[in-house]
């Protein structure tokens, strides 16, 4: 008894050893960077670490094929290196028909982030060989940002125009009806100077030159 | 205050400092920033300065000291000066009015561009730090993934730019209200002349200084910086052999300068007549020159940290490159010992070492790649804020000072036009400034809108090269002429000593009567022999380009080559036709005597007032 499940069991692993080699063609390669992503906080590898990465397999392909019920045991590993990569492959469960490749890989892209997320690392840090991260849609916002700095400087430089202009124009207004409120209360007095009463009188051109006041 | 139509009264700075910062800012511009510390490194770093000083001592500061003394002396502005001293070189005022709007139209252009960089600066992350993504959505754009996120941003996002500088395309409207900003920005500087204009430079010409300062604190704390100092002013002097070196100086001191544009006439006309323009031009150039020293610091600071971080990027992808094949542990190989298991591995397995093909790190070769113009602003420096962290506020801060440079020395340019324009009474008497500086901006922007073009960018680069050269250069020669053979020596002499109190030393005699004018003769021989010897080439942003994303090296075709002729030609024609026009004209007067008098004048009251007025000028 004990013989024949020794038998069945050493099967079973050179089975899955000859399903897994490198370079597999339904098999993919792994690469952990642990200490590159967590520095001081980086977890060392460990066969716990490597029974989460089949779970977390396991639930990505339950995920994308809704319900079929692969276990941790059809995730077989090979090939562990020191940098911490290794080969796997995945079978069907219960069988050793091995999934083929895109199944898998739309597999792991629908949960990469879940299997990130086990692992504290990102896309870049826990590679899949051959399986290139989505690219995050860039954020647009409704109004570019741009418009809105625009209009402000626009908005504060067009008030300040227009403000300039018109505040001289303000200006000589209140002065002009200042001046004749002036003008009416005080008396006539003093020679009328050529600004005030220039207009009077006749313009003999004989004696003046061109211009009407004599140039200084 | 103001032209008033009764007797003449000239407008006045409110106090010398206006003055001072005026000059001060219309002579240190964008190129302080930008073209300075690239001369200074292609060209031997601190040696350069040896060929830079003489030049400022023998060309610079005697030009400069000409056109502040005639302008303070003759109390008008660059058109008035000359034909003050006499009619025939009228033509140098006329030139100066057409230089001074030609650069006006083209550099406010770039401060478009800096405004447009400012606007986009206020977005998290910064637009030019990731690629976008193509049509389907799968990869990031392909010319971008070619190229960097901040060349995209530049050749695609902000300029659009086409292959080639015949393809004209189509007009930018991101660009155009940019560029409505900057023309209106200019115009609120200058609405009331010279009273809001020397208001502006209370700040704009300060500021620069303020944020230089921030820059060189913050340059200074980074990784990289000393690197790319030392890079910087480590003096080669095997290059003071090269006569392009003292070339290139001679032309940069006297484009930073600023001079021959008719503006600082302009602003020393508005000075009161006992008025030290000697210590004036002299401190004016040597801020001039400081100041591009003072800039080169941060700036070569932030280009050595952006080769060390494109150096430890370039390390960092060798080291995954090497972790894999070689399957060693996580971080065994880091940044430190990298050298050491570099040597290593190449030795122990040189055959799997080569097929890795890793790309060559070398810290001197990155920081060789030197950068100038709007290169140096758009694309180096924008992707060197990226790496620092807070880029918003650097990024706002840089472009701020970009504008605040740009926009002083605008003023500079706009006083060239608009004082000219008002000395020859081509405007109506009527017309208050406000309405004449509306319509020059106005004239200027609809021009300017040439360069708005998806080609633009090589349109500012056509302007850029010819006309802000050769036509300055023999505008300064006959302003030196003007003054020393037409006004004559004694006579100047005179005018200063009226003005300072004291004549002119013998190293100024010495300069304006020999010194200076060889010096801008021999520059522009030279000049023009190098410019003659290649047919002018631009270097094109062509996508489909083999070599891409390196720049295309294309040949002007014939009738833009015809436009850089007119470009050179054109500011200077009014030279020899102002004087042909009044030589004829003497002539002319001789021999009709009593064509032009006035029918109810006297002879004798006539000649006395016509005596004055030569006397008083």
């Amino acid at each position: 008894m004990l013989e024949k499940i020794l038998l069945l069991l050493s099967l079973s692993f050179s089975v899955a050893e000859e399903l897994c080699k490198p370079g597999a063609a339904e098999g993919y390669k792994v690469r952990f960077s642990i200490k590159t992503a967590l520095g001081d906080q980086a977890y060392p590898w460990s066969k716990n670490e490597m029974f989460l990465f089949r779970a977390a397999l396991a639930f990505a392909m339950r995920d994308y094929t809704n319900g079929e019920e692969f276990g941790v045991s059809d995730i077989h590993p090979c090939d562990e290196t020191e940098r911490v990569s290794f080969w796997f492959v995945v079978t069907r469960p219960n069988t050793t028909d091995l999934v083929d490749k895109g199944t898998v890989e739309m597999a792991i892209k629908k949960s990469r982030n879940r299997i990130n997320g086990a692992f504290l690392l990102t896309d870049q840090t826990l590679e899949f060989d051959g399986i290139y991260p989505t690219l995050a849609a860039p954020v647009s916002p409704d109004t570019p940002p741009w418009l809105i700095v625009f209009g402000v400087v626009m908005g504060a430089v067009s008030v300040g125009i227009i403000a300039l202009l018109v505040y001289p124009l303000v200006q000589r207004k209140l002065k002009k009806n200042k001046d004749a409120d002036d003008e009416d209360s005080d008396e006539e007095t003093g020679v009328k100077t050529a600004e005030i009463g220039a207009n009077d009188g006749i313009y003999n051109s004989t004696f003046s030159d061109d211009e009407r006041f004599t140039q200084m | 205050m103001g032209k008033d139509a009764g007797p003449e009264e000239r407008p006045k700075w409110d106090n010398k400092a206006q003055y001072l910062l005026t000059c001060i800012g219309f002579a240190v511009g964008i190129g302080n920033v930008w073209r300075f510390p690239y001369l200074c490194q292609i060209y031997g770093g601190g040696a350069f300065l040896i060929p830079y000083l003489i030049a400022l001592v023998f060309e610079g500061l005697p030009l400069l000291f000409l056109e502040l003394a005639v302008g303070q002396r003759l109390r008008k502005g660059s058109v008035g000066v000359w034909k003050t001293i006499n009619p025939v070189i009228g033509g140098v005022g006329i030139g100066c009015l057409i230089v001074s709007f030609l650069v006006g139209v083209f550099y406010n252009t770039i401060l478009a561009w800096v405004l447009w960089y400012f606007f986009h600066s206020f977005q998290e992350p910064l637009p030019w730090s990731t690629c976008p993504l193509n049509e389907s959505r799968t990869d990031y754009n392909l010319e971008c993934k070619k190229s960097t996120p901040v060349n995209y941003f530049w050749y695609r996002e902000t300029l659009n730019i086409t292959p080639d500088i015949e393809i004209s395309g189509s007009v930018e409207w991101g660009m155009v209200i940019c560029l409505a900003s900057a023309w209106c920005i200019v115009y609120i500087c200058f609405i009331k002349g010279i009273d809001s204009m020397g208001k502006a430079v209370y700040v704009t010409s300060t500021f620069p200084y303020l944020v230089l300062t921030i820059f060189l604190i913050r340059a200074l704390t980074l990784p990289g910086a000393t690197d790319g100092l030392l890079y910087l002013f480590t003096p080669d002097w095997q290059t003071l052999k090269n006569p392009r070196v003292w070339l290139d100086a001679a032309t940069q001191i006297f484009f930073s300068l600023s001079v021959a544009f008719g503006g600082l006439i302009s602003f020393s006309s508005y000075n009161e007549e006992k008025n030290n323009c000697e210590r004036d031009a002299v401190l004016v150039g040597v801020i001039n020159s400081a100041t591009s020293l003072y800039a080169s610091i941060p700036v070569f600071s932030i280009l050595g940290f952006k080769a060390t971080t494109a150096l430890n990027a370039c390390k960092d992808e060798n080291i995954l490159a090497l972790t894999n094949h070689f399957e060693f542990s996580d971080q065994n190989i880091t940044l430190q010992n990298y050298d050491y298991w570099y040597e290593y591995l190449n030795t122990t397995y040189p055959g799997k070492f080569q097929s890795l093909s890793l790309r060559e790190c070398d810290l001197q070769k990155l920081l060789k790649q030197s950068v100038s113009g709007t290169g140096l602003a758009f694309i180096v420096f924008t992707e060197a804020v990226i790496s620092m962290p807070g880029s918003q506020v650097w990024a706002v801060l840089f472009f701020v000072m970009l504008f605040s440079l740009g926009l002083s020395s605008m003023f500079g340019n706009i006083e060239g036009v608009l004082s000219p324009l008002n000395e020859l009474k081509l405007l109506p008497r009527w017309m208050p400034k406000e309405l004449t500086s509306a319509i020059i901006c106005l004239i200027s922007f609809l021009v300017a809108l040439l360069f708005t073009l998806s080609s633009g960018n090589y349109w500012v680069e056509v302007f850029n090269g010819y006309v802000g050269s050769v036509p300055l250069l023999i505008i300064a020669l006959f302003e030196i002429i003007g003054v020393i053979y037409f006004r004559g020596m004694k006579t100047f002499s005179d005018d200063i000593y009226i003005m300072t109190g004291r004549r002119p030393n013998i190293f100024w005699k010495a300069c304006w009567m020999v010194i200076s004018p060889l010096l801008l003769l021999v520059v522009f021989v030279a000049y023009v022999i190098v410019q003659a010897q290649t047919r002018p080439t631009y270097q094109a942003w062509n996508p489909d380009y083999e070599k891409f994303p390196e720049t295309e090296q294309k040949l002007y075709p014939d009738w833009v080559f015809a436009i850089i002729i007119l470009l050179c030609v054109v500011p200077v024609i009014s030279i020899p036709l102002v004087a042909l026009y009044q030589l004829l004209r003497g002539r002319f007067r001789k021999s009709s005597v009593g064509m032009e008098l006035n029918p109810y004048d006297n002879d004798a009251f006539v000649t006395d007032t016509q005596e004055q007025k030569t006397q008083r000028a």
